[in-house]
């Protein structure tokens, strides 16, 4: 194996529902006394897919059933799924924070992995000892951390803090700091799961640009999960689509999020990509993010259009969908800015106010038109986000969309 | 640039259901002693962080239970010292006791404490309860210069007691009781990562372990007392290494090879068990943590 870093064969992995330690014991005696006979594992027999909507009759379930893959020297992998697709499982176990139970993982090279960003970071200490101590436990050694030192503080842009406990930090400078010390790990392979959904804009630029250099500057194996679909492509060359354990998709990047993206209807994430190259006026990017505090929440949508030819300047709707998927408003931006196409991609971005919206689910459709019969793009049923807090903060009572789903502002006199 | 220092021998590597019965990793654990270092100074440090006192907490503990043992044992209930002076003795016990005592306890819950940075990254996990072992020897660093103060101490007013030659088993003492606390902390360590009862019983379980142990009476006056029962002492691998402790440090004390032979095999079986058991339950205990 010259140029395979990770072999991955027939990877199982099961866990067990429900309360350990209850009835343990005798479980314990009865796997035991299995085994001696040389039987197969009396609860491993009976273990079933992992899908949480459907109720087994079994306490056993795989988190990974039998997967096969391989990962080059030098590529950078995007992992995808839903929730609950064993996309973490597969990363504790490349990361030997968890045995599996069945199957085997071989491969070459150094692992660092970045399961979560400030792993063993103690609030007391400053910020120089948790440099020492958190790189420590990633496994670099003492003088190795020395020389990278500055370059670490330089990178995570602390150099006036470095002296103060972390305790006292920022939350965004303590997860600078933290992802600093990883991005500095001296590893042939990269594992990071879903670490970019902290800190601001700008830092998660930095990140992905870090770890951009790592693999296509260095040379390096990455192995990357998120659900930010954008940076998943910005990153990686391949994809690997999971889905209750099993692996669906394997190949370009560009195909596995497209099929992750036409096979998901109950998780909408909060970006969407086009992976096809259409010639006519279209979106090519959706990014939507929710902005501001309960009852003035605003919902900041960025997106871009693409046009290869020169097509008439267009107008763009916006509509949000509670959970029920019933309309329940749409957004006209106001034309003095046609949206013109010339050939080049476009940025643009709009903020939707959502006054008062209660606690729900909620997805968004964009459209690209020049007229209601004359429709350029569509997208619908790929974005949504999710509101937590409700629009009065002093009552709780439950908010259900049948009840309609914004709360008029009222007093009592 | 790739650094070729800490894994040279794991580049290639294999990530396998379950691992051999009895596998140390030693090489890893070296190649790791950084963080070793860097987690005693951690705890170290974080102790007295934003203490008035600071590091002089270290003293007040064994300092206060020696005053309280020397009037509740000492005058109150009369127990025999072997003629040493009270605060001595007890100071003695206490000292080392403490050391044996943190080491158990701390490293029972090294799972548990853990839980949060070993659900997370991989290191091999024997630098855990390894860093806990050398963390607790720099606290009973400190106490052996209270304790050697008050030897002086006593010596300059004349007090009845000599330092005898086993002063000399004193680092092999050390290593014993560690070694001693770690084997039966990680046995217990391991086995409360499923069932939590034992968590409850360490609890307690040491506190009650004390008194069978020869911290605050001598092994001679327990023999002599309740010959029938004094078997139950001896057989604490604890009490030889007290023993030859105080008779090191002071010169009265029941001191036999055997005895210490008999504590010396009882750690040996315990710490080969708890490194097995250790080992098993490393591997799959985040999902059942």
């Amino acid at each position: 194996m010259s140029n395979i870093a990770i072999k991955v064969e027939n990877l199982s992995k099961a866990y067990q529902l429900g309360d350990i330690g209850t009835g343990t014991i005798s479980r314990d005696l009865e796997r035991w006394y299995a085994r001696i006979r040389g039987k197969e594992d009396p609860f491993l027999r009976i273990g079933e897919t992992n899908d949480r909507n459907t109720k087994g009759n079994s306490d056993i379930v795989w988190s990974l059933k039998d997967l096969n893959f391989e990962i080059e020297q030098g590529n950078a992998v995007g992992i995808i799924g839903r929730n609950g697709a064993g996309k973490s499982t597969l990363l504790k176990i490349l990361s030997k924070v968890t045995a599996p139970t069945s199957g085997k993982i071989s491969g070459y090279g150094r692992i660092a992995s970045l399961l979560e960003v400030g792993t063993g970071f103690h609030p007391e200490l400053s910020g120089r000892e948790n440099i020492f101590l958190n790189g420590a436990i990633l496994g670099m050694r003492k003088h190795e951390i020395k020389r990278k030192f500055d370059e670490i503080v330089a990178f995570a842009g602390i150099e006036r803090y470095i002296d103060t406990p972390v305790k006292r930090y920022s939350s965004g400078m303590y997860v600078r700091l933290a992802f600093a010390v990883a991005a500095h790990l001296e590893s042939e392979i990269l594992i990071v799961d879903e670490v970019l959904a902290v800190g601001d804009a700008e830092f998660q630029k930095k990140c992905l640009g870090k770890m951009n250099e790592v693999s296509k500057g260095e040379g390096r194996t990455v192995l990357f999960v998120s659900h930010n679909m954008h940076a998943i492509t910005e990153l990686c060359t391949k994809g690997i689509v999971l889905d209750q354990g099993k692996m669906i998709v394997s190949g370009d990047i560009y195909k596995a999020v497209d099929y992750y993206q036409k096979n998901q209807t109950q998780y909408l994430s909060s970006s969407w990509i086009r992976t096809a190259v259409l010639n006519s006026p279209s979106f090519t990017k959706i990014e939507i993010q929710l902005e501001g505090k309960q009852p003035h929440l605003v919902l900041n949508v960025k997106f871009e259009v693409n046009s290869l030819s020169n097509s008439a300047p267009a107008f763009i709707a916006l509509g949000i969908k509670n959970s029920l998927g019933g309309l329940i408003l749409q957004a006209y931006p106001s034309l003095d800015q046609f949206i013109q196409f010339n050939g080049k991609a476009n940025a643009y971005s709009c903020q939707i106010s959502l006054d008062h919206l209660i606690p729900d689910l909620y997805s968004l459709y964009a459209l690209l038109g020049v007229s209601e019969s004359e429709v350029y793009d569509w997208v619908d049923n790929q974005l949504g986000f999710e509101i937590f807090e409700p629009p009065t903060p002093e009552r709780t009572i439950p908010y259900h969309p049948q009840h309609g789903s914004i709360i008029a502002s009222s007093r009592l006199t | 640039m790739v650094n070729h220092e800490i894994n040279k021998s794991l580049k290639n590597w294999e990530i396998l259901p379950s691992s051999k019965l009895f596998e140390l990793k030693l090489k890893e654990v070296w190649a790791y002693r950084d963080l070793l270092g860097l987690l005693v100074r951690r705890d170290f440090v974080s102790f007295y962080k934003q203490t008035i006192l600071g590091p002089l907490w270290f003293f007040i503990q064994p300092l206060f239970t020696t005053i309280i043992f020397t009037f509740i044992f000492g005058n109150l209930a009369g127990i025999s010292t072997d003629g040493l002076p009270k605060p001595l003795f007890y100071m003695a016990g206490i000292t080392a006791w403490n050391y044996f005592a943190d080491c158990l306890t701390k490293t029972s819950t090294v799972f548990k404490d853990n839980a949060a940075i070993f659900g997370k990254v991989y290191f091999p996990r024997l630098i855990m309860p390894l860093s806990i072992v050398a963390s607790n020897l720099v606290r009973f660093g400190v106490q052996m210069i209270l304790f050697i103060l008050m030897i002086l101490y006593y010596y300059v007013n004349g007090a009845q007691f000599s330092i005898s030659w086993a002063i000399i088993l004193f680092p092999f003492i050390i290593v014993l009781m560690a070694l001693l606390g770690l084997g039966a902390g990680m046995i217990i360590s391991a086995m409360t990562t499923k069932y939590r009862d034992l968590a409850f019983l360490v609890g307690f379980g040491v506190q009650l372990l004390m008194y069978a142990t020869t911290v605050i009476y001598p092994l001679s006056s327990a023999i002599e007392k309740y010959p029938k029962y004094s078997w139950v002492i001896e057989f604490n691998p604890m009490t030889p290494i007290i023993e030859t402790f105080r008779y090191g440090f002071l010169g009265e004390g029941s001191f036999s090879w055997t005895s210490l032979g008999y504590a010396t095999s009882v750690t040996a079986v315990l710490l080969i068990i708890g490194i097995i058991v250790f080992n098993k339950v490393e591997k799959t205990f985040i999902d059942t943590v």
